[in-house]
């Protein structure tokens, strides 16, 4: 199917740019690519054949541009922790070449005109594909719905819809929003956490919690959303997809409403999946987060679903925070965790050191299934002629540690400070300008 | 410290008779220089200072018993929080103290301990009487000197003399903590960093 | 032992290594006129409250002058907090203005372990006391706890403990189940199951909803402090309710074993938790646990501030 266009592109980069020795997929032998004026044309280029730029692949792997789509950028009202361009770096460090930005930001994303300058930023800086999500209600109060067709047919052509940092809790509201998303083609994705369950709750609610003497956070605050939304979904939507699921019993839920064929989507964090509640005995507020990290069996639990299906996605839910908002006790820590620069890396460790899966699902993770989700047009795109070059190499062997001081985003809230990787992205390529080069990030476009 | 070994560097100076016959010389010499058998004496108070000290008040205040027929109070003094080189070395552990009923007022405190040095364990358990109290008269029982003093204190009662240089310490083993009684001198090969008491 | 964030992190011999130094503190300053030890002189002691205690600051502040050290009251609505300053910042502060110790009490969990890393990174800089942290910890508590019942009912291995009341905000209780259970008594908590962590199943104890089935053989019974807001939380439907199956009544007193003792780590809200009368029963060890706090807050300075630590760290 055709996906609702985009807003106004820049313009891809004119000239050549010849890739050589890479490997689609990580299959089979390395091979010449060639892209030319943003979209490739060939495969099997001839290796000495003239290019306006060279990239070396090494034979490392060559991936579909990696797609986000869920991150923080916090522009407007938070620049000091990260801006569209700072963010924009990040992600193409990570091997991006889309993300969709969350709507709570200061002043919320619920108006076209603040959509269309994230938008229109994103495009001038020209380093990643910056798709601002609107908000389900207006100002995130949960009461009014957003204008989701004025936000779907202005320049930032809005796909998405989420209240991200807080739940839609009100389910005749929620009926509703699902009942109009369905009328405009929107996607809502939730952020299942029900509020009154979670009242001053800052760690999961379990043996750790409780030894820490931390107020915890149930499982039933996520479940009981997802249920309800599935049923609503069921009875009333179109499209709903579920924020950063944690539990085990989340899993199962998703599970059980796609075996009823319900329309419900689901993303996971790499924190989620490599992480859990055993971090916060330093009481350390980088390890604050909405889901909280939980425990062993959700962790698993959610591999064993990313890897079959159940869970779509992979999602960052990256998160930049003053070290203010992390240096202090932990209950008044800020939650969230950064995630562009690391997530490549986490995937890669958890599923292909260990052989579980290959390049191939990975691809389809993280950029072939988000694309899909959010009806996303030329990314996560097959590597094939006549594709946009929206790209990513991973070099799989590259051994590197995380700090979070040498990160392109301006925060450092990094929960994997000094943790060692195996593999790492080195290139990224958004319409044939090369956004990312030897993992250095580039510079935003010169021209007005 | 409580293996008799013989062995390379330790010499037994006293054994078993020779610490109990040094025992009730002392008992002796205090009934005498107190008179705490006449009528209108000043009481007299043994005080141990922990470890060995306790146990030779203790024995020394059954001997001074048997002797003149008076009983007098036994306590322990623990010195630990008074000494002057705490922030030196680990920490210690403290010991117990009691002082009899009616404290240390107007009472003529013998202090006993087992050996004398440097006079610094002496010096704080005079700072930790004078926060107790205020004794009519101070008088110091020991049954080893082995000199090396560093403060200007002196015994009223000493068991033994014995010199030693800096190379060699002192050890009393007493039958109440150790299992037997005995003085042993111990040579030490290389110079060691003494800790003086 | 470089500071005492928490019991869980002393083993069996340093409790009770700390339970004998506070009965060598109380012997002595028996029948002393004189209350006054030159140990801690010339240490500077902070206390950093950020909740309001008359109880456990003036222990501290007593157990320290009474060892000579010069203590120093900080209260949080007076000082640079009220301008906004951040704990780590305050923190830092005291640690640069020579502070030897911080005896700290806090709102959240977790905050005095926080201080200690951030004034004491790799073991030098001062010590850190936790005085008690939101719902976490109360250490000093604990130990004092544990030497009244020791001095009132002997050894506690084999023992039976009862800890009744609201278990789940309660930095008191974790504090003793780690302390108890770590010299071998049998613990049981005593609450409805609102007041319970969830996670508590995992604790070394038993729990149960039946007080009366329990006190009769218990050698100590510990009430905890109920706080009425905890009705609208919908923790107990009521006043009524909560004193009827929780409250230590007159007839629930008279059903304990001939020796065992009341106890409560104040302050006490007579007529909810604990009858007003009962709460002067001689059975109460109540004065008793004031009494050690200050002995046993000696013995920790004294542990924590004199000789080198042996082993970095704590």
């Amino acid at each position: 199917m055709t996906y609702p266009a985009t807003g106004p592109l820049a313009p891809a980069e004119q000239g050549t740019l010849k890739l050589v020795d890479v490997r689609p997929y990580g299959e089979g032998e390395p091979v010449t690519v060639l892209i030319e004026d943003g979209v490739i044309v060939s495969l099997d280029a001839d290796p000495d054949a003239d290019a306006d730029r060279v990239i070396e692949g090494h034979g490392h792997v060559l991936l579909p541009g990696l797609v986000d789509m869920h991150v923080h950028l916090r522009e407007p009202g938070r620049e000091d922790t990260e801006t569209i361009i700072t963010g924009s770096q990040a992600a193409a460090k990570g091997g991006f070449t889309a993300v969709f930005t969350m709507a709570n930001t200061a002043p919320v994303m619920d108006q076209p005109v603040i959509a269309e300058s994230v938008w229109l930023k994103g495009q001038h800086a020209g380093i990643c594909d910056v798709h601002p999500v609107g908000s389900i209600t207006k100002g995130l109060a949960g009461r009014e719905l957003t204008e989701f067709g004025m936000m779907a047919t202005s320049q930032a052509k809005v796909r998405m819809f989420s209240d991200d940092g807080k739940c839609v809790d009100d389910p005749q509201l929620m009926r509703r929003a699902l009942e109009y998303a369905k009328g405009q083609g929107v996607l809502l994705a939730q952020h299942a956490e029900e509020p009154r369950l979670t009242e001053g709750a800052v760690a999961h609610e379990g043996e750790t919690a409780a030894k820490l003497g931390l107020r915890g956070w149930p499982r039933a605050a996520e479940e009981s959303i997802v249920a309800r939304d599935a049923l609503l979904a069921r009875d009333y939507g179109n499209r709903v997809h579920i924020c950063h699921a944690s539990t085990t019993g989340t899993v199962e839920l998703v599970a059980w409403a796609k075996g009823q064929g319900i329309p419900l989507t689901a993303e996971v964090t790499p924190h989620h999946l490599l992480l859990t509640d055993e971090k916060l005995h330093t009481y350390d507020g980088t390890y604050r987060v909405n889901p909280p990290l939980r425990e062993e069996h959700d962790t698993l639990a959610l591999r064993k679903a990313l890897l079959d299906g159940t869970i779509d996605s992979v999602a960052t839910d990256h998160a930049p925070h003053g070290s203010e908002d992390k240096c202090c006790e932990f209950e008044h820590a800020r939650p969230g965790m950064l995630g562009l620069e690391t997530s490549l890396a986490v995937i890669a460790d958890l599923f292909i050191a260990t052989g579980e899966a290959d390049w191939r699902w990975v691809a389809k993770v993280m950029s072939e299934r988000p694309a899909e989700i959010v009806q996303l047009p030329d990314h996560g795109r097959p590597i094939a002629e006549g594709e946009p070059a929206n790209l990513t190499i991973v070099d799989p062997g590259a051994t590197w540690t995380a700090h979070g001081a040498d990160m392109a985003s301006k925060a450092e809230n990094t929960p994997y400070e000094g943790m060692d990787f195996g593999a790492k992205v080195t290139t990224t390529i958004l319409r044939g300008r090369v956004t990312c080069a030897d993992g250095v990030p580039a510079e935003p476009r010169e021209n007005n | 410290m409580s293996e008799h070994t013989g062995g390379a560097g330790t010499v037994e100076l006293l054994g078993s008779d020779d610490v109990a016959r040094t025992v009730a010389r002392i008992a002796h010499q205090i009934i005498e220089k107190t008179a705490l058998d006449s009528p209108d004496a000043t009481p007299v108070m043994l005080l141990g200072i922990p470890s060995g000290g306790v146990p030779l008040a203790q024995r020394l205040a059954a001997k001074i018993e048997e002797f003149s027929g008076v009983a007098v109070p036994v306590g322990a003094l623990d010195i630990t929080l008074y000494r002057d080189d705490l922030r030196r070395g680990p920490h210690r552990a403290l010991k117990p103290t009691t002082i009899p009923a009616g404290g240390i007022d107007g009472v003529t405190v013998v202090l006993v301990d087992d050996v004398l040095c440097s006079g610094r364990t002496i010096r704080a358990a005079l700072d930790a009487l004078r926060d107790i109290g205020r004794p009519e008269n101070i008088q110091l029982a020991v049954l080893v000197d082995r000199g090396h003093r560093q403060l200007p204190i002196r015994a009223d009662y000493v068991g033994k003399n014995l010199p030693t240089s800096r190379a060699e310490d002192i050890t009393v083993l007493l039958e109440a903590i150790d299992g037997r009684d005995a003085v042993e001198l111990i040579h030490h090969e290389d110079t060691r960093e003494e800790n003086p008491r | 032992m470089k500071h005492l964030l928490s019991i869980s992190d002393l083993d069996r011999d340093e409790i009770i290594g700390l339970m004998d130094e506070a009965d060598r503190f109380r012997e002595a300053l028996e029948g002393r006129e004189i209350k006054k030890l030159p140990t801690l002189r010339g240490r500077t002691i902070y206390t950093l409250f950020y909740e309001n205690s008359t109880r456990t600051r003036s222990s501290f502040e007593t157990a320290g002058k009474w060892m000579s050290a010069d203590v120093i009251n900080l209260s949080a609505s007076t000082s640079s907090v009220k301008k906004g300053e951040s704990l780590k910042d305050t923190a830092l502060t005291l640690a640069s203005i020579g502070a030897d110790a911080i005896i700290m009490r806090h709102p959240s969990s977790g905050a005095a372990q926080l201080v200690a890393d951030w004034v004491a990174p790799g073991g030098v800089g001062p010590s850190v006391i936790n005085a008690g942290d939101g719902t976490h910890q109360h250490p000093t508590q604990a130990l004092l706890d544990a030497v009244t019942m020791r001095q009132r009912i002997g050894d506690v291995a084999g023992r039976k403990i009862l800890i009744v009341g609201d278990v789940l905000h309660s930095r008191v209780v974790r504090s003793n189940v780690d302390l108890l259970s770590t010299l071998g008594a049998e613990v049981v908590l005593v609450a409805p199951p609102t007041l319970l962590p969830h996670g508590v199943e995992q604790w070394p104890v038993r729990t149960t909803q039946d007080f009366d089935a329990e006190i009769a053989d218990a050698d100590v019974v510990m009430m905890l402090r109920v706080q009425a807001e905890r009705m609208q939380g919908g923790f107990f439907p009521s006043h009524r309710e909560y004193a009827t199956f929780f409250g230590l009544s007159k007839a629930r007193a008279a059903r304990m074993k001939k020796d065992a003792i009341i106890m409560h780590p104040g302050p006490m809200l007579r007529g909810m938790e604990i009858n007003y009368a009962v709460a002067d029963y001689d059975t109460t060890a109540i004065l008793q646990q004031v009494n050690n706090g200050v002995h046993l807050r000696m013995a920790v300075l004294f542990t924590l501030l004199v000789g080198d630590s042996a082993e970095a760290g704590y």
